[in-house]
């Protein structure tokens, strides 16, 4: 019997036990050493023993560090412009085209493909649109007889482009996952409210969307997670540039390491962006919390209702 | 807008429908199409965007060194293409495998058991899924290089891959393990299974869907991924991603090739999007959206 009961305690750690070996191994133990390795001047011809230890000098030189502090802020301006387009275009779309539409299936199929497809390629094929000859956009602009725009060759442009790109990607998955919680919504809620006369307004107002909140919120956050890992789209189109103007966190961490072959400073840029990311997932955890309180509340009542 | 959402809609919905489909995949149309433009072609605007004479000159470079035949005409081949596909197949199809496994069953002990650090693992697996590829490459490049000495090897790029796409999996299995209903399970305990037979023999099956999306998800990114496979690989071992990346220059790009390959490289996410879009799309809303 005792034996029997041993199993059964160490049951889940059996389960487990892979899965944390490799997370420990190829996830956590890298992250430590990323932390060790931005105190030090370090080259990738040299062991990390060898490296000199520098101390907070990578961190303060970024601080006061120009470029460092434009990247810095390219990341959030690209990450808040993204993300606020992709949830007010897909959730609004999703809440135009909740009903019962043939071909609605067909839709949200080929709306996957823009995800699934590689961002290398995602990259290729703008880069190719956005070409200043011979690329749709400006050939479509001379036919018409408009002015070519510089597309990849002016900084306002460039960015605009690869928000264009990363919008045309991602859209998508808000539409998606807006569309699956309207259609998870509580019919009785939305029934009383025609019954009382709501206007289409007031149930997106005051009923779909406070509903739809915690979905949304979850969305919201994968998206801005997902939007400081965009590195290989714009790496294509435009490599940071002109200038700085495309130049996020995670292409800068790339560039520096490869090709400026100072692994020290990157790895004190990947701490910042660490932390970064860390702050705004913490604050959005904890509004999440209250949203989902809200929700559920008002699902509460509906059903009272 | 005055249509309530279970009344037949007017044709101005279909038509944003179209639209919308048109946005989508027209990128998508305008690669295959120069994938089968020749580079003069390309380079003459005068040569319409759509209709053009189409060769699959384009392919037959690409894929020069696997192809039965000698393509005519062409004098070059570039023999990078076809090893880098194998090694992109390889390399996905075996950490997808890995992960899922390991993924399924440290899933499976998070909703099933109580024990001791359960929290911990639970949270510590959720927070590694914000961490970006870019953070890992330094890392990553230093301990495979000069701890591990897994770097240029097939291994090292794996254990990248599965590590990075376990959080995900795990998350993403949880939410449909939670759904087995737990008296089938408590059924074939009485019946003497042990607990790995449990949960090969009754959980697994039941989460077929969950498992095909996982999978999907896992192999795309295995797939399309660039950073730490560039940083990884050694000649040998090179990805489709790193070669595409590799041949890009600064100025002079050859538009038909470079497409013919972003195709190819397209093929394999586009059929699963197609035989499995409602897999992925239940994946995708799964965790997200509780019923």
């Amino acid at each position: 019997m005792t034996s029997v009961s041993r199993i059964n305690r160490l049951t889940p750690y059996m389960f487990l036990a892979p899965a944390v070996v490799l997370l420990v191994v190829a996830l956590l133990y890298p992250i430590g050493y990323m932390i060790y390795a931005s105190f030090l001047d370090w080259r990738p011809s040299q062991y990390i023993g060898e490296a000199e230890f520098v101390g907070l000098r990578n961190y303060i030189n970024l601080w006061n560090d120009e470029a460092f502090r434009e990247s810095f802020g390219v990341t959030l301006k690209f990450a808040a412009v993204v993300v606020t387009l992709e949830m007010f275009i897909g959730v609004g779309l999703a809440l135009l085209l909740d009903r019962n539409l043939r071909g609605m299936a067909a839709l949200r199929t080929i709306f996957i493909l823009p995800m699934m497809i590689a961002p290398i390629v995602v990259g290729l094929m703008w880069r190719y649109m956005y070409h200043p000859t011979v690329g749709i956009f400006n050939r479509t602009l001379k036919d018409w007889g408009f002015e070519p725009i510089p597309w990849l060759s002016d900084g306002t442009w460039s960015f605009v482009a690869v928000i264009i790109a990363d919008v045309w990607q991602w859209t998508p998955f808000i539409f998606i996952l807006s569309l699956a919680a309207l259609q998870s919504l509580p019919q009785s809620a939305l029934e009383a409210a025609e019954i009382d006369g709501a206007t289409d307004w007031q149930k997106v107002w005051h009923i779909k969307l406070p509903l739809m909140m915690p979905v949304l919120i979850v969305a919201l956050l994968l998206r801005l997670i997902d939007a400081f890992k965009v590195l290989e789209v714009i790496l294509v189109m435009t490599n940071g540039g002109p200038g700085l103007s495309t130049e996020i966190l995670s292409l800068r961490i790339y560039r520096t390491a490869q090709e400026f072959q100072e692994l020290g400073v990157a790895a004190a840029m990947s701490n910042y962006l660490l932390i970064l990311l860390i702050i705004l997932t913490t604050i959005m955890f904890l509004y999440n919390k209250g949203a989902e309180n809200r929700a559920e509340r008002l699902r509460a009542a509906a059903q009272e209702a | 807008m005055s249509a309530s959402s279970h009344k037949a809609s007017g044709p101005a919905f279909y038509a944003l429908m179209v639209c919308l489909i048109i946005m989508a995949i027209g990128p998508i149309m305008l690669m295959l199409a120069t994938s089968f433009k020749t580079n003069i072609d390309v380079n003459d605007v005068n040569v319409s965007a759509l209709f053009f004479t189409p060769t699959i000159s384009n392919y037959e470079t690409v894929l020069c060194n696997v192809l039965w035949y000698e393509p005519a005409g062409d004098n070059y081949c570039d023999p990078t293409f076809g090893r880098a596909l194998g090694n992109s197949i390889f390399i996905a199809l075996v950490s997808t495998a890995i992960t899922l496994v390991v993924g399924c069953m440290a899933a499976y002990a998070l909703v099933r058991f109580r024990f001791m650090g359960r929290g911990v693992v639970s949270m510590t697996t959720l927070m590694m899924r914000m961490v970006p590829p870019a953070v890992l490459l330094v890392p990553v490049f230093g301990i495979w290089t000069f701890q591990f000495g897994l770097d240029g090897t097939y291994s090292g790029i794996i254990l990248v891959y599965v590590a990075m796409n376990l959080p995900f999996v795990i998350w993403i299995l949880q939410s449909f393990i939670v759904q087995v209903p737990i008296q089938l399970e408590e059924a074939a305990r009485m019946d003497g299974a042990n607990p790995l037979q449990v949960f090969f023999l009754v959980v697994l099956p039941i989460i077929k869907p969950g498992l095909a999306a996982a999978a999907i998800f896992t192999f795309r990114i295995a797939w399309n991924e660039f950073l730490l496979g560039n940083a990884l690989s050694g000649r040998s071992t090179r990805t489709v991603p790193v070669t595409i990346v590799n041949s890009i220059t600064e100025y002079d790009i050859d538009w038909g090739v470079i497409m013919a390959t972003g195709m190819l490289l397209a093929i394999p996410p586009v059929i699963f999007t197609f035989v499995a879009s409602k897999q992925i799309i239940t994946g995708m809303t799964a965790g997200a959206v509780k019923g």
